[in-house]
């Protein structure tokens, strides 16, 4: 299976133990909720629809390897190899994935919405071929290997796991925290207006085509951090691990299960979707023989049924979208059962 | 000047299978209003109904093709099956989001998910390995000036002729096909007329399924089968409806042969790895020049 190296299971599964997996299972839904919540604030907030996650992690991931790498070797051939610290590659990949959305955001943004779908599809295929063909660029199909990661030198293996998992979790609430100021500010505000009625939001006064690119590059970059973190965690990348199943589907099911429009419901859905994916493999030994053997299979298309139903079902996700668009704006009358119970005990708050 | 003429015609064929899966697009794209992002899956879907048939009945080769007989009632499977299997997706998942007024692209989200999972499904059924439906070779014949061409690629041209006429006659001399335009045209309008446009939905996706799985048993009859075969036509599907405009199955059939051959051509110039990158410069192309199209969006 090409997708091994980015998503392999596998890798999570041969760390000894429950525990152990939890400290790798951490250290993954940590990376690719950064990834979600920049699909968040582009479809979340903006209702623009990047088909093309894959292109924005492939992007991230060769440029940090290509900034912190040594020079190509005798049986390699890629270009640059800068042999910077890994600190510089994150950046190289945030910028690189915020440069991606502004080329494509340029000839796509102001079109029909599906266009731009069709064209994210479109560049992650594109990408996969280029680096796939063209020699001496990014050592083609055999992928770039001996990717640094940070710190690594400085702790025993057994101990780098945890340090792993900590600079990730850390590097996902940072994250959190940046895009939720960013998108509860008056900014946010116009995003939201520009996804739900353009119209409205250019008759009051927005020019909502650099809202849109604005949002569109801010996403990219944090798509492009995360890839850039998961080539440091790896190691080793190659065009075939960005594929749209993994790279774009996977990441498209935890934010709509998750809940679209809400930082919060992003990291949710990326727990629980991944949590359901990498945890099959941990009771395959389980299932009966005939199950076992199609278990990855049966895990892809139940991420295909969980979009399905999730759309048909739960359009708002586990935690919905707030509909309280600023903390200065008068509270909605709370609903569900907790808010329900909570006045009921309280007759004060009425 | 020789190798870029044979280069023209294989283009001719990758064109045709396009086409027709582009035609198939276009339809549902114009009259549903969405981009189905699984239609490559649905034609992935077809070639290995047709494959089932196949390896169940087994295929004589015919006179100078690598078929036989078998083709046909596998084809007319496929056709039907993919059909049926798109009118009930239609009816399970797209008709209560029309109902309860979601938006389009709700839709094309949840195509991405039916497109999973119908991936998933052929491979639990049919594996991961690619499959042919016929072995030994089909000699080429050899056209004046030295040209090749193979009898099972002027079978996919005849094909291709024959069914865009079908689906021309269907569109202008029936009265579905006048209903299916109305609907294109304007929903609400069709509906207060008194067509029944839920039946037209149903209606249009039997077509578009049965479109794409033609081109889904014309690419297998000359190639391999895989799992994924169909999703790389996805894009190239694309290009060929925007190409044409959405909703023009004339427009897109053209759009095909134009994606087709111009992606085999540039082989001539370009290192051939590079050209599956040619529907998307010309996706692009026509997005940035004339978004509506070459021909205009109507049915």
């Amino acid at each position: 299976m090409p997708d091994a190296l980015l998503f392999d299971p596998a890798f999570l599964a041969s760390l000894s133990g429950v525990g152990n997996w939890s400290v790798g299972f951490i250290t993954t839904v940590a990376i690719l909720g950064i990834a979600v919540l920049g699909l968040n604030v582009q479809w979340g907030y903006t209702g623009a629809l990047n088909f093309g996650v894959a292109a924005f992690l492939m992007v991230g991931a060769y440029t940090t390897a290509l900034i912190t790498l040594p020079p190509a070797g005798d049986f390699q051939a890629y270009r640059f190899g800068l042999e910077l610290p890994v600190w510089a590659g994150w950046i190289g990949g945030a910028v690189a994935g915020g440069v991606l959305a502004f080329i494509i955001g340029l000839p796509t943004l102001r079109l029909r919405r599906d266009f731009l779908a069709i064209a994210t599809i479109g560049v992650a295929a594109i990408l996969r071929t280029v680096a796939n063909t063209t020699e001496g660029f990014v050592n083609r199909a055999r992928g770039l290997n001996g990717i640094p990661g940070f710190l690594q030198s400085d702790f025993t293996p057994s101990e780098y796991r945890w340090v792993l998992m900590i600079t990730a979790v850390t590097a996902l609430v940072l994250c959190y925290l940046l895009v939720r100021a960013l998108t509860d500010s008056p900014w946010g505000r116009v995003l939201r207006a520009v996804r739900d009625n353009e119209a409205t939001a250019q008759a009051a006064g927005k020019a909502t085509v650099p809202f849109r690119m604005q949002s569109f590059v801010l996403g990219g970059m944090l798509m492009g951090f995360a890839g850039a973190l998961w080539a440091h965690r790896v190691g080793t990348i190659a065009p075939d691990a960005f594929s749209d199943l993994f790279g774009t589907f996977f990441l498209w099911t935890m934010l709509i299960v998750g809940g679209s429009g809400n930082h919060l419901g992003a990291v949710v859905g990326t727990l629980v979707v991944g949590f359901f994916w990498f945890g099959t493999p941990l009771i395959q030994e389980e299932l009966p023989s005939g199950l076992g053997s199609q278990v990855f299979v049966i895990r892809q298309f139940v991420i295909g049924l969980l979009v399905v139903l999730a759309v048909l079902l739960m359009p708002r996700g586990i935690l919905p979208e707030r509909s309280r668009v600023s903390r200065w704006a008068p509270a909605p009358p709370g609903r569900g059962w907790l808010a329900r119970l909570r006045r009921r005990t309280s007759p004060a708050a009425e | 000047m020789l190798d870029l003429a044979q280069l023209v015609i294989v283009g001719l064929i990758v064109g045709s299978i396009v086409g027709l899966g582009a035609m198939g697009l276009t339809l549902s794209y114009g009259i549903l209003k969405f981009a189905n992002f699984a239609h490559g899956d649905m034609m992935t879907l077809g070639m290995f109904l047709a494959y089932a048939v196949v390896t169940t009945v087994g295929t004589g080769a015919l006179g100078p093709f690598s078929v036989g007989w078998a083709m046909i009632p596998a084809l007319v499977i496929a056709m039907v099956g993919v059909g049926v299997y798109a009118a009930g997706v239609d009816r399970v998942v797209y008709r209560p989001l029309r109902r309860r007024g979601s938006s389009t692209i709700s839709m094309a989200i949840a195509s991405l998910g039916i497109a999973i999972m119908t991936r998933a499904v052929i491979q639990m059924e049919w594996g991961a390995s690619p499959v042919r439906y016929a072995s030994g070779i089909n000699r080429a014949w050899t056209l004046p000036g030295d040209l090749k061409i193979r009898p099972d690629q002027v079978l996919i041209i005849a094909l291709m002729i024959a069914i865009a006429v079908g689906l021309y006659l269907l569109l202008f001399r029936t009265r579905l096909g006048k209903a299916m335009r109305a609907t294109a045209d304007n929903p609400a309008l069709a509906d207060i007329s008194g067509i029944d446009t839920e039946r037209i939905r149903a209606a249009t996706w039997l077509i578009a399924g049965a479109l794409i799985a033609v081109a889904g048993v014309m690419f297998g009859v000359q190639s391999q089968l895989k799992f994924d075969a169909g999703f790389e036509f996805l894009l190239p599907m694309f290009a060929a409806v925007i190409l044409g405009g959405i909703g023009n199955p004339w427009g897109a059939l053209a759009g095909g042969l134009i994606v087709g051959i111009s992606q085999e051509a540039s082989t001539y110039w370009i290192p051939t790895g590079y050209k599956t990158a040619i529907p998307f410069v010309l996706l692009t192309i026509m997005l940035i020049v004339r978004p509506r199209g070459l021909f205009g969006s109507t049915v």
